[in-house]
């Protein structure tokens, strides 16, 4: 990876005059570094001649906590999870950062009304939204006419994936019950809420499959070891257009997440890795990145600029969480509510797994 | 051949009596062999030893509340357990709380806090936002700013959570908890995992090993009684899995046992299993099971071989010439003579499996982890270090325990590879 | 073993069904491992026989698996196989890149291990060797303790110490995993080792360097070299301890089949283990070679 950035910055043949300045961004892999390779990384090398580094992590937290605890930071950019972001700026284990500098929308929003609700944070700066949601395949069975019908293995038989995680699992099964989603949060915070959500993952527990890495879902799918998922919506997107493979969402109850650009503190080239995050965060480099994978842009203002998919003919405004249409009862995560409960409900939910 | 008989002492050339001289030598002699071993042991003792005791330590020690609210944890330290807030510990609390969150580590204190007390992470981080604009009197303001900071469980978890040095993980890691009265009481049922998955692994474990003796007895008998230019080549199919990568092993048996794998894809061909009907080997505690007895048998058939070599044929003859049926031979004159390589072999394979962490990992699912996996969770999911260095503690206690035992029965200078 | 003539049929009976049990368990062991060999030349994405791979047809064999090895993580996989191809996969391919990875680290870990254990082999082999029983305890105990509790531990002395994410800390984390392999086969050797050699070497005025290496280092070689062969494998082998303390660009042959089974498991994963097991047979030829060499220089009878 780092050879290739460097042959990428030679060609660009802007780079040599420069001078030697590089910055290391540290993101998730897959199909999605790629996609902020396209759409972050080789433009800002063409135009600034500064050497982006990018390394890959199954979680960058986890890396980032260890070297800031270490006080040995290697890393100038990092992508993280939000619920990550609360936990380590609350730790200070990133740099505070001046939110007032991002430059404002293509349309002239300035960048704090720009910014979806709950991207932008004291140390953070948000990219993509994403969801988490069901597909199945067209070929196994007929459509969901409700979330409940995940759950209900005598309507639709045959396995499922889900995440191997409190977060997700829980929530979805609440809105299976017929929580709204607007009070997910608050029925979840109680016992009998969560017993409630236990006693419907309990229906189908038998029956799920249970994944870890984001490229497992789309996988189980494709190889018919599952009829249906969840997953997260860029992964499936690639195998459905890419590759083909029979699937189809269901956009109801799609849990929204998002991802975020920070600077672990202590990072070597802090200030370039500002003026980076400044650059890739605007609406045009974040409507790009829609172009590679089908995540949605942290920013308002870039929807308009969303076009067709690389390969030239899908349009991908449809298959972005945040279409209008897509964003009927949907949830977006509670960051406070899981860096509270995470631990309880992981426990219990593992205890559930073991048993 | 010391020659220290009693008389007069025996003189060398140098004048030296030759009894000193001869403790010189063996002192010397030892000197001598030590400083071989010296580079090693000190190499094994910086690069393992020592991190492994800076991890047990991390298992009883963390500071995160005592480093970064000092004042409140100078009054809980004065103060009784028990003893009701006052209007000092709310000030105290109040400043520590600014304190914290200017210096950004309140979320270190939240965090730490809510492994006693779950649900208060949050309570610590808006609280101290808002903690520079409270006024005096504190033991109003701050139950005013937020109900929770008048609830004595509360009060309880931050005196526990002040004590840097203190049992707390091991507590966790053992399914128990702290009652508001300070008494050590188990934690709900549905949040008791640690002790069950202690429990499942040395179920598998001992399960493992006894399959593998039972299977291994067989073929290193059969290893042991042929002419070795035959056994020799048999053995080849012992000792070729055996070099090969564990991960290597485990992807043939996906390959193998998952739903679209061989197994299934020939039975579904063949017409025994419907479509639909396909066997779930994989990815639960079957997989695991399978997985891990292909790893380890080769660790009960090796030492079981060379002590099988070693057994003199003619007893068993003997004991047949002299009337006995095949099995009483069996059972009263070969068994007995393979025990200590049975040991060996089952101490040996018992000790790996309990420690045994990738193959679960891969082909476990959700019933097929063992504690190892959840010590992982802990290190790379939950973040939760200090558990983690707990429950890493006590899974070492067992394991040393055992090898302590390999050594007394066994004893490691017997060990073989290969 | 013939079945002796005084055997009754129902001996016989059970004779014959110990074989079956012997033949079932061996096939056990082997069988996992042959049969990865076909599959990673499907010329499908499946894990399973096509019917025209039963049928022996070559439409259903093909090499894309090996040739994806190749090309997995390279700039321009397309374009014609010339130098700058090769030289692209060289540099960029992800495989190729573990694989320089998996070999340096294992070489120096090696190194280390077969150093340090050697030395500390030949002291432990001396009959005045002073807390022989606790100090062997002590070296083997890293092959003992659970890898998942050595990482953790590594994990946190790691990034303390700056060590986390470099090549020297896999080196030596590794070295220490190897290290009990190498005490217990040079040890081994040195058991049967005939010290009156030495004695004689001694006696006829060499000194202890010249004695180590014209007299005993011919003789235990075969130890150190089957203890170095061991330690290589731990280290080619190992992926907890690299999930934990290496960088995120620091793959490994394992960490990229890791990676490979939780993600996405394809045949290219079975045709890097068939690699691997053809690499396997060549280092199980290596040790037997070995093991009679050592026989007949110590003039054992090569039964």
């Amino acid at each position: 990876m780092r050879r290739l950035m460097i042959m990428t910055t030679a060609m660009a043949g802007l780079a040599t005059m420069a001078a030697a300045q590089e910055i290391t961004v540290m993101s998730f892999g897959g199909a999605y570094g790629a996609s902020q390779m396209e759409a972050y990384y080789k433009p800002y090398m063409a135009e600034t001649g500064v050497k982006v580094v990018s390394v890959d992590a199954d979680n960058p937290a986890i890396p980032i906590k260890a070297q800031v605890e270490a006080g040995n930071v290697t890393v100038d950019v990092v992508d993280l999870e939000p619920s990550d972001v609360v936990r380590l700026c609350d730790e200070g284990a990133l740099e505070v950062l001046p939110i007032d500098e991002l430059p404002d929308g293509a349309d002239g929003t300035p960048a704090r009304e720009d910014f979806v609700d709950g991207t932008l944070y004291d140390c953070a700066v948000g990219t993509i939204v994403y969801s988490t949601l069901i597909a199945y395949r067209t070929d196994r069975m007929g459509g969901l006419d409700s979330t409940a019908d995940f759950f209900d293995l005598a309507k639709i038989p045959g396995k499922r994936g889900m995440r191997k995680s409190a977060k997700f699992a829980l929530e979805l099964a609440l809105m299976a019950d017929g929580v709204a989603p607007a009070d997910v949060y608050a029925v979840l915070a109680t016992p009998a809420g969560v017993d409630r959500a236990f006693a419907m993952l309990d229906r189908i527990k038998s029956e799920v499959i249970w994944w870890e890495a984001g490229a497992q879902a789309p996988q189980l799918l494709a190889d018919g070891e599952v009829v249906m998922t969840t997953g997260y919506n860029g992964r499936f997107f690639d195998a459905m257009v890419s590759e083909g493979q029979p699937f189809a969402y269901y956009w109801p109850n799609q849990i929204l997440d998002f991802n975020l650009f920070a600077i672990p503190k202590g990072a070597p080239h802090a200030e370039e890795a500002w003026k980076f995050i400044q650059y890739a965060t605007d609406t045009k480099h974040l409507a790009l990145q829609a172009t590679y994978i089908s995540y949605g842009p942290a920013r308002r203002s870039s929807a308009a600029m969303v076009g067709l998919y690389k390969d030239g003919k899908t349009e991908i405004g449809p298959y972005l969480p945040t279409y209008p249409a897509n964003m009927e009862n949907s949830l977006t995560t509670s960051i406070e509510f899981w860096a509270d409960h995470d631990i309880e409900l992981s426990q219990r939910f593992n205890t559930w797994l073991a048993n | 051949m010391t020659g220290a008989n009693p008389g007069p002492a025996a003189i060398t050339v140098d004048g030296v009596p030759l009894r000193v001289a001869l403790a010189r030598a063996g002192r010397r002699g030892r000197l001598r062999a030590f400083l071989l071993v010296a580079p090693l042991l000190a190499f094994i003792l910086v690069s393992f030893v020592v991190p492994i005791g800076q991890m047990l330590f991390r298992s009883v020690h963390n500071p995160a509340f005592a480093a970064n609210m000092p004042r409140i944890t100078a009054w809980f330290a004065a103060t009784r357990p028990g003893t009701g807030p006052d209007e000092a510990a709310f000030a105290a609390l109040a400043a520590d709380l600014a304190e914290a969150a200017r210096a950004r580590t309140i979320g270190v204190v939240g965090t730490r806090v809510n492994y006693e007390m779950a649900g208060t992470r949050s309570l610590f981080t808006a609280t101290g936002r808002k903690a520079a604009g409270l006024a005096p009197p504190y033991a109003e303001s701050l139950p005013a700013a937020d109900r929770a900071w008048a609830d004595p469980a509360l009060w309880g978890a931050m005196r526990i959570a002040s004590r840097a040095l203190g049992p707390e993980f091991y507590l966790a890691a053992v399914d128990r908890t702290r009652a508001e009265d300070g008494s050590i009481v188990p934690v709900p049922p549905d949040r008791r995992i640690h002790l069950a998955l202690f429990a499942r692994t040395f179920a598998l474990s001992l399960a493992i090993t006894l399959i593998c003796l039972v299977l291994g007895f067989p073929v290193a008998h059969l290893l042991a009684t042929l002419p070795l230019r035959r056994s020799n080549l048999l053995m080849i199919l012992v000792l070729l899995p055996f070099w090969t990568s564990l991960l290597v092993r485990t992807t043939a048996w996906i390959a193998i046992l998952q739903g679209q794998g061989v197994v299934n894809s020939a039975l579904v061909g063949l017409g025994i299993l419907a479509e639909d009907g396909r066997l779930e080997m994989m990815y639960n505690r079957t997989g695991t099971i399978v997985a891990m007895l292909h790893i380890l048998l080769p660790f009960v058939i090796l030492p079981l071989y060379s002590v099988m070599r070693s057994i003199n044929p003619s007893y068993a003859r003997a004991a047949r010439s002299l009337g006995a049926t095949s099995w009483t031979t069996f059972r009263r004159i070969y068994l007995p003579q393979t025990l200590p390589g049975m040991g060996a072999g089952a101490l040996l394979v018992f000790i790996l499996a309990v420690g045994y962490y990738i193959t679960p990992a891969l082909v476990g699912g959700a019933s097929g982890q063992l504690i190892s996996n959840m010590i992982a969770f802990h290190m790379q999911n939950s973040l939760n270090w200090s558990l983690a260095a707990a429950l890493a503690t006590l899974l070492l206690v067992a394991v040393l325990l055992l090898y302590w035992l390999y050594d007394r029965l066994v004893g490691i200078d017997k060990m073989k590879l290969g | 073993m013939p079945i002796p003539a005084y055997a009754t049929p129902l001996e016989r009976l059970w004779r014959h069904a110990f074989r079956l049990v012997c033949a079932l368990v061996l096939l056990f062991l082997i069988a996992p491992i042959i049969i990865i060999i076909p599959l990673s030349f499907n010329a499908e994405p499946y894990f399973t026989f096509t019917a025209r791979m039963l049928a022996l047809d070559p439409e259903g064999f093909s090499l894309r698996w090996y040739d994806k090895l190749l090309t997995f993580g390279m700039q321009a996989p397309e374009g014609p196989r010339d130098l700058a191809w090769w030289l692209d996969s060289w540099h960029n391919a992800r495989w190729v890149q573990a694989a320089k990875n998996s070999a340096i680290i294992g070489f120096f870990a090696t190194l280390v291990a077969t150093t340090l254990g050697t030395l500390a082999a030949l002291g432990l082999a001396r009959p005045d060797m002073p807390w022989r029983r606790t100090i062997t305890a002590i070296l083997i105990s890293p092959m003992i303790v659970p890898i998942i509790i050595t990482a953790t531990g590594l994990f946190f002395f790691y990034s303390m110490t700056g060590l986390s994410g470099s090549y020297a800390g896999i080196i030596l984390a590794h070295a220490t995993l190897g290290i009990p392999f190498v005490i217990i086969t040079v040890t081994a050797t040195l058991t049967g080792f005939d010290r009156s050699l030495t004695r004689a070497a001694a006696s006829l005025g060499a000194t202890p360097a010249r004695t180590f290496f014209r007299i005993t280092m011919p003789l235990i070689l075969p130890g150190i070299i089957s203890g170095a062969l061991f330690a290589f494998v731990t280290s080619f082998d190992e992926v907890v301890v690299v999930l934990f303390i290496a960088a995120p660009d620091q793959q490994t042959i394992p960490r990229q089949m890791w990676n490979g089974i939780r993600e996405q498991i394809s045949p290219s994963i079975l045709a890097i283990a068939t690699i691997l097991v053809v690499v396997s047979i060549l280092l199980l030829t290596t040790m037997e070679l070995l093991r009679r060499r050592s026989e007949r220089m110590r003039g054992l009878a090569p039964q």
